[in-house]
């Protein structure tokens, strides 16, 4: 077992090595710009960058619904997902300005949707930022009140990336149709881990990310519906109308490439292991709650994604814990971890109060976690989550039966 | 982030961790932050003729929380009240290099040698009070 040990797969994912294998010709032997229509090196990496799209089209179970093959033309090439999220957005936005100017999304998404929504805003469009509730679930009613007759664009991510709750995207995508509204949705961290489906769950547009399938950070893809409804988009990158105008740019060839063969591998592996994601997730949970207590789980504790466990230990904050388990790499929603001094916003959103923000842990399991490093992890956490609280003032006074929510707190 | 060494060497070999009891009239008490900031630091001072003999810390924060308190014990332990209350935060800052995103708490641990003095004098004009009253 080696030193330190990564359980953070929901920042980044190592790229497996099947992936880097299948990009390294594209590097030096086939390193031909896709574009180049008139020369082999062109042609090769262009055969190359449709069997990755087509690929793509598959892991997202977007097939034309007249052939039942994969529509592979509905797949945008980009850089990653937060560039996605804003084609997506902002093309929306800006297409279909005329015929309305509201969108709806949540409190919890990414910051790459709701940074996006807010420079809309400054436009002149109005956003309804939907309220989750403690688990971080939306509410497919309140997506269905909230829409009115100048709603262009309804956005909800699959998965949450923090508490890893998945959203009802079925029950709202029936919605959206319903009410003749383009329904998005960021799908980078539950691709492949929990079901999604474009056609069966009524989605027209959705994000994804090579980095977060095990495959190369710096590109990605937005599926863009061709046909019932025909999605249109204001292109956000303009000159020489690549991707069907939809964004210029020359294509990242081996990027494309390590991204197709990561959906592959993710489309015929991604089942059995999130089974085994799930098994080893609770066996964590396991050991943990039941060796320490007052340790809360945040997101719902059944429908989130398999290898997610993001638990609050009471009395104890974030930063310090992730100062004591210094050889495991996992992340917080503690304030005192973020440049701006602000704790998660989506577990405020999910009104669990400020405090278990500063004391939340999020462990991220991946293809490579192994039984060992998880059993070395529990006795870890479990010795310095009681070291920290021999330490704090909140413990002692919880142990001496004082409400702390009584305590007039002198904060400067 | 890489955390610095005298901040990790605060949280590995604490010095004064600890609770001195609170109702002994020479022990000067003082809670500051709030949980919902995601800072809590109680500071306890004992104070003999003038002089702190004793200091104890217990803080729910970041590294650089714990070590900005741990550290404000081990500076109190032998000076007396009036040299206590001079300490400022700069100093903490300065010994623990602490980058400008801790400073505050450092700021917090300065507050927290105020309110430890504060509370021991106010203890010791009740007992003058009390006195006078007889």
């Amino acid at each position: 077992m080696k030193l330190p040990i990564y359980l953070d797969y929901h920042a980044t994912t190592p790229v497996d090595p099947r992936v880097v294998e299948a990009m390294l010709p594209y590097f030096t032997e086939k390193f031909g710009n896709a574009a180049s229509r008139s020369h082999a090196f062109g042609w090769t990496a262009e055969e190359a960058v449709e069997r990755s799209r087509e690929e793509i089209a598959r892991l997202i179970g977007a097939n034309d619904e007249r052939t039942a093959q994969p529509d592979a033309k509905s797949i945008v090439f980009t850089s990653g997902a937060t560039e996605s999220d804003n084609l997506a957005i902002k093309g929306v936005a800006e297409f279909y300005k005329e015929k309305g100017n509201h969108i709806i999304t949540t409190k919890i998404e990414h910051k790459a949707v709701l940074d996006t929504c807010k420079r809309l805003e400054k436009e002149g469009f109005q956003v309804t930022y939907l309220d989750v509730d403690k688990y971080g679930m939306v509410s497919p009613d309140d997506v269905a009140k909230a829409i009115t007759d100048k709603t262009i664009l309804v956005s909800v991510m699959l998965a949450n990336n923090e508490v890893g709750t998945v959203q009802p995207i079925a029950e709202i995508g029936k919605i959206t149709r319903g009410k003749g509204v383009l329904f998005h949705s960021d799908a980078v961290q539950g691709i492949g881990k929990v079901p999604f489906d474009v056609n069966a769950m009524h989605v027209d547009l959705a994000s994804i990310t090579a980095h977060k399938m095990y495959g190369p950070k710096g590109v990605g893809a937005l599926y863009v519906r061709r046909s019932k409804p025909r999605v249109r988009l204001t292109a956000q990158m303009d000159g020489g109308g690549h991707e069907r105008g939809l964004r210029s740019g020359t294509l990242n060839v081996p990027g494309i490439v390590g991204f197709a063969k990561a959906a592959e591998i993710m489309r015929t592996e991604g089942k059995a292991e999130a089974e085994r994601l799930l098994s080893q997730r609770e066996y964590l949970k396991k050991k943990l709650m039941s060796r320490l207590e007052e340790v809360h789980l945040n997101g719902h504790p059944e429908q989130r994604l398999p290898g997610n466990l993001n638990l609050s230990f009471a009395f104890v904050e974030g930063e310090a814990m992730l100062m004591a388990i210094k050889d495991v790499a996992v992340s917080s929603g503690s304030a005192c971890t973020s440049a701006s001094l602000e704790p998660s916003y989506v577990l405020r959103s999910m009104g669990i109060g400020e405090e278990a923000a500063h004391s939340s842990i999020r462990f991220g399991l991946g293809r490579w976690t192994t039984q060992e490093e998880l059993d070395y992890v529990a006795d870890l956490v479990v010795d310095k989550v009681n070291k920290l609280r021999e330490m704090s003032p909140l413990w002692e006074m919880h142990r001496e039966g004082i409400d702390l929510t009584q305590v007039q707190w002198a904060a400067h | 982030m890489a955390y610095s060494d005298k901040v990790i060497d605060h949280y590995e070999n604490p010095r004064n961790v600890g609770t001195l009891d609170k109702n002994d009239e020479n022990v000067g008490t003082g809670l500051v932050g709030a949980p919902a900031c995601g800072d809590v630091m109680r500071l306890q001072i004992k104070v003999e003729e003038g002089k702190i003999v004793d200091a104890k810390f217990k803080t729910f924060g970041c590294g650089s929380a714990i070590a900005s308190s741990s550290l404000a014990t081990e500076w109190l332990k032998g000076k007396s009240v009036e040299e206590a209350e001079k300490i400022q935060n700069t100093a903490i800052v300065e010994e623990l290099n602490l980058p400008p995103v801790k400073i505050h708490c450092s700021v917090l641990a300065e507050d927290a040698i105020k309110s430890a003095i504060a509370d021991y004098r106010a203890k010791q004009e009740a007992k003058k009070a009390a006195k006078a009253a007889e």
